[in-house]
């Protein structure tokens, strides 16, 4: 019996080991970790596409100094595990020299052991301040930190003489990692908060937390999520009669939120990536135009409207390619490029990378929006 | 070399639910539970109280088994249908607990900070290393089950698959066995979710959730109920295939649902079983039909 | 505010919210009850309520009163033929098959709703406004009514086919014993086929009436279904008024819940009632005693 087991083990041992590694000279390979199913695909499908994109783009005028890029995408299912085996296959079999992704802070913080160990510059598109703090050598990433987001909203209440406010935060990665933030930031701009609840990512009805939050002294309501939960908060808000501004994170800075909440959205104030402004930016933004580029390429290719997820592997692809162009296409000189990189006017800000600071963005990045008649408008 | 080590850890959890599903006949849609309490336990255990990570392991086991068997003389009362609905309602609240008590657990940001497993001056935390500890752990587990399956109680168990009443006529005391086995089962799964714990030196919640529950009965199903080897097939198969399926984006989910039916409708002996009987079948020598996978 | 008025909240968003989980509820007790089989697919109709009644009223630009019943006879179809190709085909229906094919179904039809429609959430348009009603000091959308009437008009409509129909008694005769109703000349088979249109037209039409409140995706099935399972369950299995009063406590339960206790556990409430009930109460909380469940 054990015998039979032996031989099955071993033929599949070898079989696995002669698993396809091709080598194309000339290439580029860049590794690439999203979720493109599972709960989170609504960030790694654009995120998917957008490199795809920017790659075939660079391809057609020419490559980098002759060379084409080859990108090879891999579907983590929103899964920690998938992402480690992925991650593990980008290296080992394809031989990529930097990885974009992975699209979760979950996802990216299981990847981190294994890049750090084979020296393969990371470049993760999740939010999650951790990542990068404290600073591993080989990891960076493009997604604003939630600090930045909490920040910019603070100091939008403050100037509003609002100082009491009530959270509303979904009970996700990217939820908790706001919440924490919104709780870390509070005493700096002299907030009180006056109650602290959450909500289910798969949650239906949040009425409940909204009568709770209805009769607390809170004076504006900051909700943290994405889609659909925010639009769903948003209509019970509504039902309500809940009479305090609500405020939200750029978890939902795309128009699907509009789509998705409707009427109820009128009003709704948020930290957004400049991508759903571009075109009322002032014209002396020096994201302008990298950020109508975008915009134009992505709705022609895939009759959406792009949004911020898709930016951070826009910026993920733009940036390796800056630090191939100056350090030469080794996964050592690509992050020592990608450490150097100063005033990178990309999608998600203007990255300036340091040896003290791999997420590179401060919270300019960031524009307060209002939605007004079901469109963005820059809040005053 | 990576992909084998989690093809082990899920040929641990595989034989697992297999000795549960397959030997004992009882289904459970929660043994993401057990893996996750493994994996949490030993993970807090050596990260936030710099526990010894093999006493940690071993501690974690016996608690695990323990739980399994308390809660088993209830939830094992349960048959078919509803007992596949208790299983399942109970690895969705060791999940919520997982995800809400973030104190403790870290929450949905994830566990972070978990060291590698050592003996002496050896420290597990290459995948080469990590390859053997695994398998060490999985040729013990195969031995352990194969004996099991093969002694008194082995005999026990496949006769209670069969015919309940009739087992319990001659003897055999089905309901205390279903529980030892049920805890035995858990314990595994605790151990495979330590493993991991150590060779990941992260975890969140979502390598814990019903998904995962779900992947390993398919495992299970896909090599073949009751079979040892159909475990380490499925966990093979099912661990390597994201890798070969990259030309079906993101078709692989109807992949998956639609080999489950199809394998539960026309190889309901697994691969391990179906295989060969299609080879007969197509050799013309196939007169059996279908009674083989009795 | 006064917290009676908080508390009359709450009380009404568990009503609408208990409301839909008893509709569901019901499916699963109607086929449970003509064949034995808990349909873990349950909840998939719920979710092709919503999402073919979007497909129909965007991509079709079909009216409202149109979209409905085309949509509810689409996912009625579907029912038919999940029987006939899932279902009937199985040669030796063992529950544990029976529960790994209709998981595989379940798995199929939401990975097949990803590719033709998306993985996007989508909103779907009250049927009669949003403008909120106030009722003492809470208040309810026009859309809570509607889920209110067409609840307890499918409700009635489901007792008197089940109490006044041929086909509603062969059914109820096939539950109680399919062998003697066989021999008496129900045709059996039929009658699960009935079954199985049956729940999916109702299933889908409790997506629909919720599709309004709650949007909908390819994925919110999962959820909706176990909880409509749980509904079952505290009602013991019934296809009548004790089901929705489990859909009810269970709506009521959760939102008193996250309102006085804390919204993280809210789920966690559901799973342990059905526990509980299960270990204590197998029966229902309503029921007499029965031996064929344990």
């Amino acid at each position: 019996m054990i015998s039979r087991f032996a031989r099955i083990t071993i033929t599949s041992i070898l079989l696995l080991m002669i698993t396809s590694v091709s080598f194309a000279a000339g290439t580029i390979k860049i590794g690439a970790l999203f979720s493109v199913t599972g709960p989170p695909a609504f960030l790694g499908e654009p995120e998917r596409n957008t490199a795809k994109m920017v790659v075939d783009n660079i391809n057609k005028t020419g490559g980098i100094k002759g060379q084409k890029l080859e990108l090879v995408v891999y579907d983590t299912a929103g899964d920690a595990t998938k992402a480690v085996q992925m991650a593990t296959k980008l290296i080992k079999d394809d031989k990529v020299v930097a990885i974009i992704g992975p699209s979760t802070t979950g996802e990216s913080m299981a990847v981190i052991p294994v890049v750090e160990k084979s020296k393969i510059p990371m470049i993760s598109c999740a939010a999650g301040s951790k990542i990068t703090e404290p600073v591993k050598r080989y990891v960076f990433k493009t997604a604003q930190n939630d600090g930045l987001a909490v920040s910019k909203i603070y100091e939008y209440l403050q100037k509003h003489k609002h100082n009491k406010v009530a959270l509303l935060t979904v009970s996700d990665g990217f939820g908790a990692s706001g919440r924490e933030q919104l709780k870390a930031l509070a005493a700096k701009y002299r907030m009180q908060i006056v109650l602290d609840d959450t909500y289910g990512p798969k949650d239906t009805d949040m009425t409940s937390q909204l009568t709770k939050i209805r009769a607390s002294q809170a004076q504006a309501l900051i909700i943290w999520g994405t889609n659909p939960g925010p639009a769903v908060i948003a209509k019970n808000a509504k039902q309500l009669g809940l009479k305090i501004p609500l405020y939200m994170s750029h978890g939902v800075s795309s128009k699907k939120f509009i789509a998705l909440a409707s009427d109820a959205a009128e009003g709704v104030k948020l930290p957004s990536g400049k991508v759903i402004v571009s075109d009322v930016l002032p014209k002396n933004d020096p994201q302008k135009a990298a950020l109508i580029g975008y915009v134009k390429d992505y709705q022609k290719h895939y009759k959406v409207e792009g949004d911020h997820f898709g930016g951070h592997a826009w910026d993920a692809v733009m940036l390796v390619k800056a630090a191939i162009e100056k350090g030469g296409a080794s996964s050592e000189g690509i992050r020592n490029a990608l450490e150097g990189i100063k005033d990178f006017h990309g999608i998600g800000g203007t990255f300036s990378f340091s040896a003290a600071d791999h997420a590179g963005l401060n919270k300019d990045a960031f524009v307060m929006v209002e939605i007004k008649n079901k469109d963005w408008a820059l809040a005053k | 070399m990576n992909v084998l080590v989690f093809v082990g850890i899920h040929t641990l959890l595989a034989i697992a639910l297999n000795l549960l599903l397959g030997y004992a006949g009882q289904i459970s849609l929660g043994h993401a539970a057990f893996f996750g309490l493994g994996a949490y336990s030993s993970g807090i255990l050596t990260a936030t109280y710099s526990w010894n990570p093999w006493l940690a392991m071993l501690v974690t086991a016996s608690v695990v088994a323990s739980v399994a068997f308390v809660i088993g003389f209830p939830i094992l009362k349960l048959k078919g249908h509803y007992l596949a609905m208790a299983t399942l309602g109970l690895g969705i609240i060791v999940y919520i607990l997982f995800n809400e008590w973030v104190d403790v657990t870290g929450g949905p940001s994830g566990f972070s900070g978990i060291p590698n497993l050592q003996i002496g001056s050896l420290i597990f935390d290459t995948d080469f290393k990590n390859y053997y500890l695994i398998w060490i752990f999985v040729l013990g587990c195969v031995l352990l089950s194969v004996n099991l399956a093969n002694s008194r109680i082995g005999r026990a168990f496949r006769a209670i698959h069969d015919a309940e009443t009739a087992a319990r006529v001659m003897g055999v005391n089905a309901r205390l066995l279903k529980v030892q086995v049920f805890a035995l089962s858990a314990m595994i799964c605790s151990i495979a979710g330590s493993l991991y714990a150590h060779v990941m030196t992260f975890i969140a919640p979502p390598s814990f959730g019903f998904n995962i529950s779900i992947e390993l009965l398919t495992m299970v199903v896909i090599g073949g109920l009751g079979s040892i080897y159909g475990s380490f097939l499925g966990a093979l198969l099912l661990t390597t295939l994201p890798e070969f399926l990259r030309f079906m984006n993101d078709y692989d989910i109807v992949f998956y649902g639609g080999l489950l039916m199809v394998m539960t409708i026309f190889m309901p002996g697994g691969l391990v079983r179906g295989i060969p009987q299609l080879f007969r079948k197509i050799r013309g020598s196939g007169k059996d039909k279908g009674n083989a996978n009795a | 505010m006064e917290l009676s008025e908080q508390l009359l909240q709450y009380l009404l968003s568990g009503l609408s919210t208990g409301a839909i989980y008893a509709l569901i509820g019901i499916g699963f007790s109607i086929i449970y009850n003509s064949t034995g089989i808990i349909n873990f697919a349950q909840g998939e109709f719920v979710m092709l309520g919503g999402m073919l009644t979007l497909f129909l009223l965007e991509t079709l630009e079909l009216p409202l009163w149109a979209a409905i019943p085309l949509a509810v006879l689409l996912a009625t179809i579907t029912g038919l033929l999940f029987e006939r190709l899932a279902i009937r085909p199985l040669r030796k229906a063992t529950p544990i098959s029976l529960v790994i094919i209709t998981i595989g179904g379940s798995i199929l039809i939401r990975g097949l709703a990803m590719l033709i429609w998306d993985k996007d959430t989508h909103a779907i348009p009250s049927f009669s406004g949003d403008e909120p009603i106030m009722l003492g000091g809470a208040t309810v959308l026009p859309q809570h009514i509607w889920i209110i009437v067409i609840t307890i008009i499918l409700i009635s409509l489901n007792k008197w086919f089940f109490n006044h129909t041929i086909s509603g008694k062969a059914m109820r005769a096939c539950s109680y014993n399919p062998r003697a109703a066989g021999l008496v000349g129900v045709d059996v088979r039929k009658m699960v086929l009935l079954s199985f249109m049956i729940s999916s037209a109702m299933g889908s039409l409790a997506g629909i009436i919720v599709a309004p409140l709650t949007m909908t995706s390819y994925d919110v099935g999962i959820m909706l279904g176990l909880k409509g399972f749980c509904a079952a369950i505290i009602g013991g299995m019934s296809s009548g008024i004790p089901t929705v009063i489990g859909g009810l406590i269970l709506g009521i339960l959760e939102s008193l819940g996250a309102g006085l206790i804390s919204s993280g556990y809210k789920d966690a409430i559901a799973f342990i009632i059905l526990l509980l009930i299960l270990f204590i109460r197998p029966q229902g909380l309503f029921g007499k005693p029965e031996s064929e469940r344990v």
